[in-house]
């Protein structure tokens, strides 16, 4: 099959790859751009494993054609830290043991983090249907949800009065 | 023991590799030259096989080899079944790797192909032709063992693989001078176990050497290394299984599977790597499943609520053929605890093992302790209801009085130590019990139906003891070992066989080996998942990890101890017998200020320059822990419900688990081990279910049909705790992993039930979808 030069920035860096028409962003990351931290649950958009970033929304990367990202810009869990170490989101995950066996987590805070961004203080009910896209089979979302709480109280604390 | 680490909720070791996408699990591999592997699975339940055309595929663009059960033949034996259950008739059908002449099951391996790309391997599936012959499909549990089922295999009449029975007491008599009996027909419906991670092989053969190394979603990779070289022929001194970083199992990645073995065989036939990964349908059609019974089960009590007998029959469905260790589920780990947490002087129980045409079942988190507990707590409130009793009442009435070494129930099982009664109070005090009841009369009134739920269980984990082991016929041992090496410089590295996959044990162990060494956590490497550099292990299931493994380690720390003691009093020149130890501090009684650190000692010991007699170099020590006897958690539940009589829509409130895993090494790792068990278990009661029409056709095939629980519709799960400790255990740990999930399904159950007590409903089989519940409650109307 004929493949598609595609020019993309992801994690901040510019970036080109070759694929076919056919393939899906979530594989053209795993398996051209060897960024193997999102991860595939399903392949049909039901549960959110392979959440990433794409022009400020997030997308389940499975549902996207590689040949989409043409000039777009690509956060994954990979490019979620910042240099000087890793997000409010991460470290409140962390602290909150938020994870178990860690497939569902990278889509989880990548999920959060543009909850975050839109909605700063959202109530548990809120965190609990924007986290509904995304499964998790080893925590019962519990911890998931506290993290939440506390990443936004970290965030809000960070940010300029 | 230091416990400043034992008991602590220090953060996950695992965690900062898993929260920025650097963990690398099975699928994430990559080998130089590697191929792809796709499998063509029959879309047919039951079907006879008559030609394979697979010449297109094998010209197709980037293929480089398609393989049929005729390429197999002598290289690959039968997928084994490994519990071998005695005296019940047990009757294994051949799993031929790749299907010979006949499909049993959709989803079931017909053909491999291997190609340079994923993609070009899946494409190529689709340009092999298969002459399918279609047959009629056995799937209806209750008509399966019948004479007019569709047999699956020849040589096995009534598709029945075993008929296993426990008694204990005079159940007849039992029965016959009852004052009451209640009666169940409960179905425990089946279950997909969804672990996120799907499973995935990586095999690379070296054939100058004739070594094999296989990467695998395993929970116990030197149990696949050891069928693995019985099923392809490499020893098992050439064979290196590897457990990478493992999504998730819930007992799912417990078997060996045809996929691994044909993997192993594409990459010895063709010299290179060859990577298959399951789909996420593959998955749903292929790995196995969990529950499937159909119980009919009776209790006998007397007028004030006391059980005096149980007598259950069940069907067991196994699937079209006998998973790993399929049978001991519904019988071993089933049968035999039907006592529960109560005293019940007789039991009897026939299970019946069905072949059907469907995926195979295994364990699913929990694994017959889930089924075994629901049976009685849901008799338990039909009786409570028959004789208007609260079933918090009958409950204390018929529990075992606290013991804490060692009570033997009819089962033949003698449980280490437990305060059920304890567990229930604390739990009906933090909710608030009598509150509930009066809030739910209320709300009665106002046309509202919430409805509580309880469900007190014991359950058996901690799996050995070995001599049991092979009493019951399982084809392995049940201990578990450890190494602890202490280096020159301080640093302590554990090497372990039980392997974690997503439970938090490099943590824990690593807490267990600090308490007892006097050194940080920080300071312990664990090592684990790899079959070359760790020792034998059986794996992580029936909450044994902890527990078993463990206790291995706990032990070689203290031999480690114990030698660090005769070397520290050398070097103080003191007697043995005159050493004290304190965290990680050896000196003369009375002198702790002028003691030897455990560190100083390990350099000594490493550099060896002044040693006492008779004591080796190095510092280092390994042991292989056999457990005497099973560990055996319990706790008591409480499920709060509201039902929409208008909708039949059931809310779950509240949730309440309070848990006895005996001393906690780390509290934060359990309530995560609690959270996700109990959500498991509430999916079951409401969502869940496996749906195969009558010609064996998955319909629940992707995670679209197949409801599981999500996080908007779930409250706060509150956990609680009792801590007994086990009498028998070095540390007195007991096990967590499948605690939640075997109390849940049925607090939920109950729960609903009792909500739906006003409308006269009869009882609706799970899960409880707004459909079945708005028809029950139709029915209740009279309508």
């Amino acid at each position: 099959m004929k493949k598609t030069q595609v020019q993309t920035i992801v994690n901040g860096r510019p970036v080109e790859f070759l694929c076919e028409p056919r393939q899906s962003l979530l594989e053209v990351l795993r398996d051209n751009l060897s960024l193997t931290g999102t991860k595939e649950g399903c392949n049909d958009g039901n549960c959110g494993a392979c959440t990433v970033e794409m022009d400020g929304r997030i997308v389940p990367s499975c549902l996207v054609l590689g040949v989409e990202a043409e000039g777009a810009q690509i956060v994954t869990i990979e490019g979620i830290a910042l240099g000087s170490g890793l997000h409010e989101v991460q470290k409140a995950f962390l602290e909150g043991a938020a994870l178990q066996c860690g497939v569902c987590t990278p889509g989880f805070i990548v999920a959060t983090k543009a909850l975050l961004e839109q909605n700063p203080n959202p109530t548990e009910h809120e965190i609990r249907f924007w986290l509904a896209n995304n499964l998790c089979r080893c925590t019962g979302y519990d911890k998931i949800v506290r993290s939440v709480q506390a990443a936004a109280c970290r965030l809000q604390e960070e940010a300029p009065a | 023991m230091s416990t400043a680490m034992f008991g602590s909720g220090i953060r996950r070791r695992e965690d900062p590799r898993l929260i920025t996408g650097a963990a690398s699990y099975t699928d994430d591999l990559t080998l130089p030259g590697m191929l792809h592997a796709a499998m063509l699975r029959s879309p047919h339940a039951h079907a006879r096989i008559g030609a394979i055309d697979a010449s297109r595929a094998k010209s197709a663009r980037g293929v480089v080899a398609v393989y049929t059960s005729a390429d197999t033949e002598g290289a690959l034996q039968p997928s084994p079944c490994a519990w071998l259950l005695p005296d019940s008739d047990l009757k294994i059908a051949e799993y031929p790797c790749l299907a010979k002449d006949t499909v049993r099951y959709v989803g079931e391996i017909v053909a491999v192909v291997v190609a340079e790309s994923r993609y070009q391997a899946y494409d190529a599936l689709e340009l092999i032709d298969v002459d399918y012959d279609p047959l009629p499909a056995a799937i209806d549990l209750e008509q399966a063992g019948g004479p007019d089922a569709p047999r699956l295999h020849a040589e096995i009449e009534g598709n029945q693989a075993f008929h296993w029975t426990v008694s204990g007491g005079d159940v007849d008599a039992a029965f016959a001078n009852a004052d009451v009996i209640v009666k169940e027909r409960i179905l425990q419906q089946r279950l997909i176990p969804t672990a996120m991670e799907t499973r995935s092989a990586v095999a690379s053969y070296t054939r100058a050497s004739g070594e094999l190394t296989l990467w695998n979603t395993t929970q116990n990779p030197h149990i696949v290394r050891f069928l693995c070289s019985l099923v392809t022929g490499v020893p098992e001194d050439r064979l290196r299984v590897v457990a990478p970083e493992v999504g998730g199992g819930f007992g799912s990645k417990i078997a060996v599977y045809p996929a691994d073995f044909v993997t192993v065989f594409c990459a010895m036939k063709l010299g290179s790597p060859v990577k298959w990964t399951e789909t996420r349908s593959e998955n749903y059609q292929a790995t196995t499943h969990g529950r499937n019974h159909v119980q009919d089960v009776e209790l006998a009590a007397t007028n004030d609520g006391r059980i005096t007998g149980i007598r259950a029959t069940v069907r067991a469905g196994m699937g079209a053929y006998l998973s790993t260790a399929a049978p001991g589920i519904p019988t071993i780990l089933h049968g035999l605890m039907l006592s529960g947490v109560y005293d019940i002087p007789a039991i009897h129980e026939e299970v019946y093992g069905l072949y059907t045409n469907e995926t195979p079942v295994e364990a699913y988190r929990g694994a017959g302790r889930p089924e075994a507990t629901f049976m009685l707590e849901r008799l338990v409130d039909v009786l409570a209801d028959k004789l208007d009793m609260d079933p918090a009442e009958v409950r204390r009435k018929n529990f075992i009085p606290k013991f804490d070494d060692g009570h033997d129930v009819a089962t033949g099982l003698t449980y280490d130590s437990g305060d059920y009664e304890q567990a229930l109070d604390k739990l009906l005090r933090h909710a608030d019990y009598a509150g509930l009841r009066a809030e739910q009369e209320e709300a009665r009134q106002q046309g509202r139906y919430p409805g509580i739920g309880l469900s007190t269980y014991v359950e058996i984990c901690g799996l050995g003891p070995s001599q049991v082991a092979g009493a019951i016929g399982f084809q392995g041992g049940l201990w578990e070992s450890a190494i602890v090496r202490f280096h020159p410089s301080g640093k302590v590295h554990v090497f372990i066989g039980a392997s974690p996959h997503g439970q938090g044990e490099e943590t824990t162990f690593a807490q267990i080996v600090a308490a007892e060494l006097g050194v940080s956590p920080e300071d312990v490497k664990v090592v684990h998942g790899d079959t070359d550099n760790t020792p034998m292990g059986w794996g992580t299931y029936g909450s044994r990890t902890t527990a078993v493994g463990g206790a291995a380690l706990a032990l070689t720390a203290r031999k480690i101890r114990e030698k660090c003691k005769v070397i520290a009093a050398h070097l103080l020149e003191a007697a043995v017998e005159d050493m004290e130890y304190e965290d990680g501090n050896f000196f003369v009684k009375g002198s702790p200020d002028n003691g030897k650190t455990i560190q100083d000692i390990a350099l000594m010991a490493n550099v060896s320059w002044n040693m006492p007699e008779g004591v080796e170099s190095g510092l280092e020590a390994s042991t292989f822990y056999d457990p005497p006897n099973f560990v055996f958690p319990y706790g008591a539940h409480l499920a709060l419900v509201e039902v929409d009589a208008e909708t039949g829509q059931v809310e779950l409130k509240r949730y309440i688990a309070l848990d006895d895993c005996g001393p906690q090494i780390n509290p934060t790792i359990v309530a995560g081990q609690v959270h996700g068990g109990v959500v498991q278990g509430i999916g079951q009661a409401l969502w869940e279910e496996a749906v195969y029409d009558e010609d064996g056709q998955l319909l629940s095939g992707s995670m679209l049909d197949y409801a599981l629980p999500r996080a908007d519709k779930l409250p706060e799960i509150e956990v609680l705790s009792t801590v007994t400790p086990s009498p028998h255990h070095p540390l007195g740990v007991k096990g967590i992993g499948e605690a939640g999930t075997i109390a849940s399904t049925a607090a939920v159950y109950n729960a609903v039930m009792d909500a739906l007590k006003p409308l006269n409903a009869p009882a609706v089989d799970m899960p409880f979808t707004p459909e079945r519940v708005w028809r029950a409650i139709q029915k209740g109307k009279g309508n």
